[in-house]
């Protein structure tokens, strides 16, 4: 029998026993930090974690019966973002994409220049291998974000100089959604002949991404934000784009990344890209409707809202909005305990939430940026759970106010 | 605590939380674990180039977290850094450069525990906020009053006499009635893997112990070197910096005399550090400042026992108000030790009477 079609279904049948005997229905409102396997790429790694075990680089009948999986969902990768399969090289995860596209830049182009410019608001796996970078010597422009936290091209052509060997901008912010311009980024970035990576672990599958008509040179995709297992990613390297490995070891991937192929992953990867594909203008036109309801009955149940991001230029699923005098965390762990799933900040440093560099980097007031919080949709959630969300939403957030050492009202 | 009710559990990862929080799940209320991240040890390291040492607060955060999974409740860590920093860490700091030797539980307990975390327990609607501490809290004639721990050896009352009233309606110490052999053999029952973690013993954010080198790594070295001067008078060396020096300490002085000598007294203006013989460490007065009463202030003089250390048996001593919060306290014999920046704390019997910061 197959998985039952939706894991939707699933996750709304599960219950959360909660300790006092309440049950609690679990609503998932956090895809930009991960989504549920879809069930067919889970039916498509399933026998290459069985029967098809082999590893693709060896010659023998085993590894025969899984390399042309691995070359499949290449194709199928290179598919969803325009580019040759040749130009696609697997990896673990977009923070190591993101490593690997910057540092393996800045090593083979160190005697060209030693210039790389980027923005404040990259996620941290762009901003940490930046200032590694720094610590050696390179130098490292951060360009500024306006209140809505897009970018401005005349600051990008002006910090272009004779020694730039890098841009990396993201295509769409993980916490406001934020979509920057990259195709007028990456004509800049063709005009002055300087490479251009950009972060589309968010923007990839949701809205259109082409590395053709944006003319990038390296994009980073993960596999766990659309669908496929959490483990694997994808870093496109245009064709003659000099690079430096980051992982040294074995053949694989055309020398260009060593370490053994992580199968199973990667033909759920190639799927759930092609999926994407597939679906990308009826999710975007559902999961934006769905959005713009949660936007809409927010803004017009709760008083003191303000919206962080782009009102338009933004990923179809993301809302980003501080409620004055509440602090995030707080309205975090009472959605929580009401089984709804929702994200302050970055949830990549879950547990620990520290003030987000994103919201300090487009001026919102620290208070402000203490009380953002992300709801980020997926095509799975439902009407039933917006209005379920807005439903519960004002009263936490009356409740939380009237406790805020700051409010007194 | 009744079956159903909700409380949040203030675990650190060790023994004593993770047996309170074990006990009341099982006794049917619904725990929520919440850990203040306070000290991360690596963004110290980080100052010194791109290693990674292991952190110590960190591997606690760890330890709380693997306990709440085994309890199958939720969790939460709660990043109180730059309040940690801003309050305990600045205050650790000050009173150690203004020769004074600091206890920074004290504050942490009475800014960050029974005030913040509180808050957030309150935010989520818990009925209580319960900590591991070794104390009771129990209700006589209608309000709520703090005793010693029945395990004298463990009692933590020293480091709870800022617990206000109104906290102590809120607060709870499921562990205050138990001794540590039990809340091992509890922790052994529920299968925690912590039950045989070693008892913290240092100030959680010198792990090391080395307060010295902590010190300097925030305020830097050099500035308050000066000189190791005798009660007489008489000019014996000089040191390092007043803050590596506390009241009563006698090793590392390196001083030849014809008796032991012993750090009486630190005068951080003039950078001076007084040795003296044992005698001179005898005080029977001090002041105290900051205070806090879980009872009714006294008006006019009033006998009480006071104990000024951890590890102190209280003594008979006489309290007497001396206006704008300062309370002046006469211990019936001399004691030896009064350091200024330690707590002294009042009982009556085995009830927290009050207490204030010395002078």
């Amino acid at each position: 029998m197959k998985p039952a079609r939706l894991l939707n279904e699933i996750s709304l049948s599960l219950k959360y026993m909660s300790p006092g005997g309440m049950t609690v229905k679990h609503i998932y409102m956090d895809y930009n930090a991960t989504t549920p396997l879809r069930p067919e790429a889970l039916d498509a790694l399933l026998p290459y974690l069985k029967e098809d075990f082999g590893n693709p680089s060896s010659v023998h009948w085993a590894g025969r019966a899984v390399s042309g999986a691995v070359e499949k969902a290449r194709e199928q990768v290179a598919r969803l973002i325009n580019c040759s399969a040749a130009e696609i090289v697997f990896v673990s995860c977009g923070t190591e994409g993101d490593n690997f596209a910057i540092k393996g830049t800045a090593e083979a182009l160190r005697a060209k220049g030693d210039h790389i410019i980027t923005t404040t608001v990259e996620h941290p796996a762009v901003l940490a291998s930046c200032q590694a970078l720094e610590k050696q010597g390179f130098r490292v422009t951060y360009l500024d974000v306006d209140a809505d936290g897009m970018l401005d091209l005349q600051a990008l052509e002006q910090a272009i100089e004779e020694k730039t060997i890098l841009i990396s901008i993201m295509w769409g912010n993980n916490e406001t959604g934020t979509v920057f311009p990259i195709e007028e980024v990456g004509h800049i970035a063709r005009k002055y002949k300087v490479r251009f990576h950009t972060d589309a672990v968010q923007a990839a599958g949701k809205i259109p991404v082409d590395v053709q008509s944006a003319n990038v040179d390296l994009l980073v995709l993960s596999g766990h934000k659309i669908g496929a297992p959490k483990g694997v990613g994808a870093l496109y390297i245009r064709k003659g784009s000099r690079m430096v490995s980051l992982l040294h070891g074995g053949h694989q991937e055309r020398n260009r990344r060593g370490g053994t192929h992580n199968v199973a992953s990667i033909v759920a990867f190639g799927l759930a890209c092609e999926l994407a594909g597939a679906e990308l203008e009826a999710n975007y036109h559902r999961v934006k409707a769905l959005r713009d309801r949660l936007e809409r009955g927010i803004l017009s149940s709760i008083t003191e809202v303000k919206l962080n991001g782009h009102p338009e230029k933004r990923l179809p699923g993301t809302l980003n909005v501080s409620f004055s005098y509440i602090e995030g965390e707080s309205l975090l762990l009472n959605l929580d305990m009401k089984g709804i799933a929702a994200s302050s900040g970055s949830a990549c440093t879950s547990g620990s939430l520290e003030p987000s560099h994103v919201m300090g980097a487009m001026g919102v007031d620290v208070a402000l940026a203490h009380s953002s919080t992300r709801f980020s949709l997926g095509p799975d959630n439902t009407e039933e759970e917006i209005d379920y969300l807005l439903e519960i939403l004002p009263p936490i957030v009356q409740r939380l106010r009237e406790m805020s050492p700051l409010y007194n009202k | 605590m009744k079956k159903g009710q909700r409380a949040v559990v203030a675990m650190s990862g060790g023994v004593d939380s993770s047996v309170a929080a074990a006990l009341l799940k099982e006794q049917g209320l619904e725990v929520i674990g919440m850990t203040m991240q306070i000290w991360d040890y690596s963004s110290f390291t980080e100052k010194n180039g791109d290693s990674f040492g292991t952190c110590c607060s960190l591997d606690d955060v760890y330890d709380a977290r693997r306990v709440a999974q085994k309890l199958q409740i939720p969790f939460y860590v709660i990043n109180f850094e730059q309040d940690f920093q801003n309050t305990v860490i600045d205050r650790f700091c000050d009173d150690y450069f203004a020769g004074r030797t600091p206890n920074p539980c004290v504050l942490c307990n009475q800014v960050l525990k029974f005030e913040m975390l509180l808050r957030k327990a309150r935010e989520l609607e818990a009925d209580y906020l319960v900590t591991g501490h070794y104390a009771r809290i129990l209700e006589e004639d209608g309000r709520r009053v703090l005793r010693k721990g029945l395990d004298s050896g463990k009692d933590q009352t020293y480091f709870l006499y800022c617990l206000t009233r109104e906290q102590l309606q809120y607060v709870r110490f499921p562990l205050g009635g138990m001794t540590k052999v039990e809340v091992r053999e509890h922790a052994l029952r529920f299968g925690l893997e912590v039950a045989d973690k070693a008892e913290s013993q240092d100030i959680c954010f010198v792990p090391d112990g080395d307060y010295v080198r902590f010190l300097e790594e925030q305020r830097g070295s050099g500035a308050m070197n000066g000189e190791i001067v005798h009660v007489s008078g008489k000019v014996l060396g000089t040191h390092q910096g007043t803050y590596r020096y506390t009241i009563g300490q006698r090793r590392g002085l390196g001083l030849a005399w014809s008796e032991p000598l012993y750090v009486v007294g630190i005068d951080a203006q003039q950078r001076r550090v007084i040795v003296g013989e044992k005698q001179h460490l005898l005080r029977s007065e001090l002041e105290l400042i900051d205070c806090n009463w879980l009872d009714a202030p006294p008006v006019s003089p009033i006998l009480m026992n006071c104990r000024i250390r951890y590890r102190h048996l209280e003594q008979p001593a006489i309290v007497t108000p001396l206006g704008q919060g300062r309370y002046g306290v006469r211990f019936e014999q001399p004691q030896s030790g009064v350091t200024p920046g330690q707590s002294a704390v009042f009982y009556d019997g085995d009830r927290v009477l009050g207490g204030g910061i010395i002078a």
